[in-house]
């Protein structure tokens, strides 16, 4: 019989050796950081242009890039970076959002409303020198109509074009097949002609190869590296006035703790919410000193969106919206029963404002707000009286139709976004009060659903633009889908004659105050068919570091956001806090500090390696 | 913990092992057998095969599952027209029958075409090729670091069965096991990155390098000052797998009547754990590590994103959000074929290293 020998306990030495070796390289790594060049702890620290004491503002941001190619650009951010390349025909005043000269200084109708005509500036040059003409403008627009790959991004801005001519350098010259008001609110990057001329496959050209990139905005893009960082540096020539910042980094942070832990550090100067801060994250931003949340007025709205019966452009009726929505008592009667409130003070914990018209009320031009008569405020008993109307009497605790049936409803909510999933909560309990059930659809990705009309209720949200045409003509019958279940323009399948007779009429009208009338008697129409109830506009949250930024133009100025704005105000006009980028970057590789660390560190282990392979390489004895 | 109270992984990972071989079993096949050899790889190449072109299937399919319009996510919240939606849905062939989209798929991806990603508006390969150093990197070096470190744990535990040491140590491994990734990875980022009370925020909060224009040595010292962070987290979550296996399977060594014959010819037990156990305790280990470095190439979506960590962990998160069929189809190619390949190595290699395997 083998007896086994019980292995005997590992030598202290060995241990002490290991434990030692191991300790004196954690030391070393942390060495790094507290040699000079790596200073202690979480002082704000500027990134910086590794050659020069440039001033650099970073910008966490939580979105990457589609493309930088203002043909292909969808996403926010890169619109954003679009905006600061390259110039637009017109801008928006930062103070109230009226139209103000871009790349074109004067622009004017003709009688006929048919043909619009823009002066274009001669004080605006390309990086490379070469002067910026009304030729490329034309070039610009005339690439989206004519090139299929061109109109990706744009093509809806030239839907309503019949021809864009350039007479002269300076004189720009769109004809239109019908009248459009939205002339002076064209969002389309003005690209150099000399530059995207030579450009063969626009679908697959991302702009992002050779750098610095030929534009004329207030920053010119140096740098770009997918899902890590865009760089753009001050273009001194811009013909507004250079901006005060020398350098814009847009820093990807998938992760927005890691991104407010990188503002807290000093690493970056501003975080931009997507879309905004979590009252979590303002709250714990607020208590520092050195950091300023701002908090203004949203551009989104947060909405409840009715199922009217999905249909066609031919009028084919498809999917499965509950009957009794058809009822604008039934729809009404739902709205009287949300106590918005109470979603402002519970849900968003008061970073929103409460719902009215489906303009925000930060572009006053066209908010609208209902009669006091008109308004559908939180009254559970009035809405249990409009069920009754409407044949839906109560039976137990059940509100129940002529055919025997319980009204029950669904509600599609967006799995990713909390508030949709906490005020389908309320609702459930509201309208379960009022004896409506409600089931609740959360997806990743509602859209398939929506467009197959399989849905009763759906929390819906858009972003608003200065100019209002968009957000209002998705509410046409023009934007039906041609074929069932096909993803469309339309929002919600609303197609109403009144409603496309006023949208005809604002985008014919030129005369700003008309115009805006028009619009509101649109949002008087939505809100009273009770198809879109608007329950809140949530606040910009977003923070910046004030000891880096000194001050920043928020839009609307007097209280506004400033990351994704409808112009480049707040990067143009950012101030260097007096201090800031005087020091290393927190994540600078080329510190001294954390190369000796590493180098120490990488040291000490090999040398506590080598000790303990010493050790085992004992006599001969050993050896088999 | 004692050895009777491994958890199923480890007995899972135990269970695939080989028996325990004799000392000087690892010889690789002698002449007579090297036909069979042969043989029996072909046999795993061809299956292996097989499997990547069922992969190539089932990633075309599997991801029309997700019920969702990629042409309305592209452009959501953007001001589109109806003609500007047909035309997308048109440039992504997404107006084709099923069938027809299935065989130019198939088509183009034997000629490694993934196509072109919709949202980025590149090439697939390129968007691949153009991610797949910093996630090798990343995932790469902990795999090295928690592998070793799994294995030098785990030889340690099961010698001293029992202590104070063996239990902590495998507690701790398995507490760490269970950890949230992401979470810990937060936890290092608010401790040392932003720093709490005494402790300095030494490291950056995310990305891979400063971006401030540095090269050569410079920007290799910020790419691994970087790295500390989400290595770390890999590190710590990863490990404990390694430890169990090899800490198991070296315990069922600890029994064998040739380690009573070393340890009778008056060797040092040191040598008797180094060059008579281990050797033999690695076999289990060796599979799992090979299965975990055909993991490697996938990268880690949580960690990656916690750190904004430009990998394809992240690019694949992406690519299902919007849904990017194309990239999401041509990185679950990438994964799975990275998976099957580590496999069919590792059952290639293993014969050389347990002469019964294979035969």
């Amino acid at each position: 019989m083998v007896v086994r020998v019980p292995p005997p306990s590992a030598q202290p030495r060995s241990r002490l050796r290991v434990l030692l070796a191991s300790g004196a390289a954690a030391l070393a790594l942390a060495a790094g950081s507290v040699v000079p060049g790596m200073p202690l702890g979480a002082a704000p620290q500027q990134a910086q242009a590794a050659d020069s004491g440039d001033k650099t503002l970073t910008v966490a941001v939580a979105q990457g890039i589609d493309s930088l190619s203002p043909f292909l650009a969808q996403k926010l951010l890169s619109t954003s970076v679009s905006r600061l390349m390259y110039d637009f025909l017109t801008n928006y005043d930062a103070k109230d959002n009226h139209a103000i000269p871009g790349l074109a200084t004067k622009w004017e109708p003709s009688a006929d409303k048919l043909t619009w005509t823009y002066t274009i500036r001669t004080d605006s040059k390309w990086s490379d020198g070469q002067q910026a003409t009304a030729e490329d403008a034309a070039w610009t627009f005339n690439k989206i109509m004519d090139d299929e790959a061109a109109a990706q991004a744009n093509g809806s801005f030239v839907t309503n074009f019949k021809k864009v001519t350039a007479p002269s350098p300076t004189k720009l010259v769109i004809e239109l097949k019908e009248p459009q008001a939205t002339m002076a609110a064209l969002d389309v990057p003005i690209v150099p002609k000399h530059m995207w001329d030579k450009v063969g496959d626009f679908g697959k050209f991302n702009n992002d190869e050779d750098f610095p990139v030929v534009g004329n905005g207030p920053f010119i893009l140096t740098d770009y590296k997918v899902d890590q960082y865009v760089k753009l540096k001050a273009n001194k020539d811009f013909w507004r006035g250079a901006p005060k910042f020398d350098e814009v980094v847009f820093k990807t942070y998938k992760d927005q703790d890691a991104a407010v832990a990188a503002l807290r550090k000093g690493e970056v100067s501003f975080v931009a919410g997507s879309p905004a801060l979590t009252p979590a994250q303002a709250n714990s931003l607020k208590g520092d000193k050195n950091i300023k949340v701002n908090e203004g007025p949203g551009r989104r709205f947060f909405a409840l969106a009715v199922n009217p019966g999905a249909q066609t452009k031919d009028r084919k009726k498809f999917g499965d919206g509950n009957k009794a929505l058809l009822d604008q008592k039934v729809r009404q009667a739902l709205f009287l029963s949300i106590d918005r409130k109470t979603i402002i003070d519970k849900v968003f914990q008061g970073h929103a404002v409460e719902g009215k018209g489906y303009i925000p009320p930060r572009f006053p031009e066209y908010a609208w707000e209902p009669s006091a008569s008109q308004t559908l405020a939180y009254d559970p008993d009035k809405a249990g009286q409009l069920l009754d109307e409407a044949g839906y009497k109560l039976k137990g605790d059940k509100r129940v139709g002529k055919d025997g049936k319980p009204l029950d409803l669904r509600i599609l909510c967006h799995a990713t976004d909390p508030n949709d999933k906490a005020v389908a909560k309320y609702l459930k309990e509201w309208w379960g009060d009022l004896g409506v059930g409600l089931k609740v659809d959360c997806l990743d990705d509602v859209s398939v659903p929506w467009f197959a009309g399989e849905y009763d209720l759906a929390f819906d949200g858009w972003s608003v633009n200065p100019d209002p045409d968009f957000v209002l003509g998705i509410h046409t019958c023009a934007a039906l889908p041609v074929k069932a279940k096909q993803s469309a323009a339309t929002d919600d399948f609303i197609c109403d004659e009144t409603y496309d007779g006023l949208y005809k009429k604002q985008l014919a009208e030129y005369d700003p105050a008309k115009r805006a009338d028009v619009v509101g008697q649109m949002q008087s129409w939505l809100y009273d068919s009770g198809y879109m109830n608007v329950i809140a506009y949530p606040n910009a949250v977003e923070a910046y570091r004030t000891d880096q930024i000194k001050s920043i133009t928020t839009m609307p100025e007097a209280a506004g956001n400033i990351y994704g704005q409808d112009g480049y105000w707040s990067w143009w006009s950012a101030v260097p806090a007096s201090g800031s980028g005087d020091s290393d970057s927190s994540g600078s590789g080329s510190s001294t500090g954390v190369i000796i660390g590493i180098v120490v560190a990488v040291v000490v282990l090999a040398g506590g390696g080598f000790l303990i392979s010493r050790r085992r390489r004992t006599t001969a004895d050993d050896r088999e | 913990m004692t050895a009777d109270s491994t958890p199923a992984l480890v007995k899972q990972a135990d269970a695939d092992g080989p028996a325990p071989a004799g000392p000087s079993a690892a010889r690789g096949p002698r002449a007579r057998n090297t036909k069979a050899y042969l043989k029996y790889v072909a046999a795993k190449i061809a299956g292996a095969v097989v499997s990547l072109f069922a992969v190539l299937v089932t990633s075309f399919f599997l991801f029309r599952l997700i019920p969702s319009d990629p042409v309305k996510q592209m452009t959501g919240g953007r001001r589109v027209s109806a003609e500007q939606l047909e035309s997308l849905r048109h440039q992504f062939g997404l107006d084709q029958p099923m069938w027809q989209q299935f065989t130019s798929y198939v088509k183009d991806a034997l000629t490694g075409d993934f196509g072109t990603s919709f949202a980025y508006h590149a090439p697939v390969v390129d968007k691949i090729v153009e991610k797949l150093p910093a996630t090798l990197l990343l995932t790469g070096t902990a795999y090295v670091l928690y592998s070793l470190l799994g294995i030098w744990l785990g030889t340690r535990t099961a010698w001293r069965n029992g202590s104070a040491s063996d239990r902590f140590n495998t507690a701790l491994a398995l507490t760490l096991y269970s950890v949230p990734s992401f979470w810990l990875g937060l936890l290092l980022i608010i401790v040392f990155s932003v720093g709490v009370g005494p402790i300095p925020g030494m490291f950056p909060t995310g990305g891979m390098s400063a971006g401030d224009g540095a090269s050569g040595f410079a920007y290799i010292m910020d790419v691994a000052h970087h790295m500390v962070l989400p290595v770390i987290t890999l590190v710590a979550v990863g490990y404990a797998q390694t430890l169990l296996v090899m800490r198991s399977s070296l315990l069922d060594e600890m029994g064998s009547d040739y380690l009573t014959t070393a340890r009778a010819k008056g060797l040092r037990d040191d040598t008797v754990r180094r060059k008579h156990a281990v050797p033999n305790a690695m076999l289990p280990t060796f599979t799992l590590m090979f299965v975990n470095l055909g993991h490697v190439v996938a990268g880690q979506i949580l960690v990656e994103t916690v750190f904004s960590w430009p990998g394809l962990g992240s690019l694949f998160y992406q690519g299902l959000s919007t849904p990017d069929l194309p990239l999401v189809q041509g990185l679950f190619f990438v994964f799975a074929t990275a998976v099957i390949l580590a496999n069919t190595l590792a059952d290639v290699l293993y014969p050389l290293l347990d002469p019964r395997v294979g035969r």
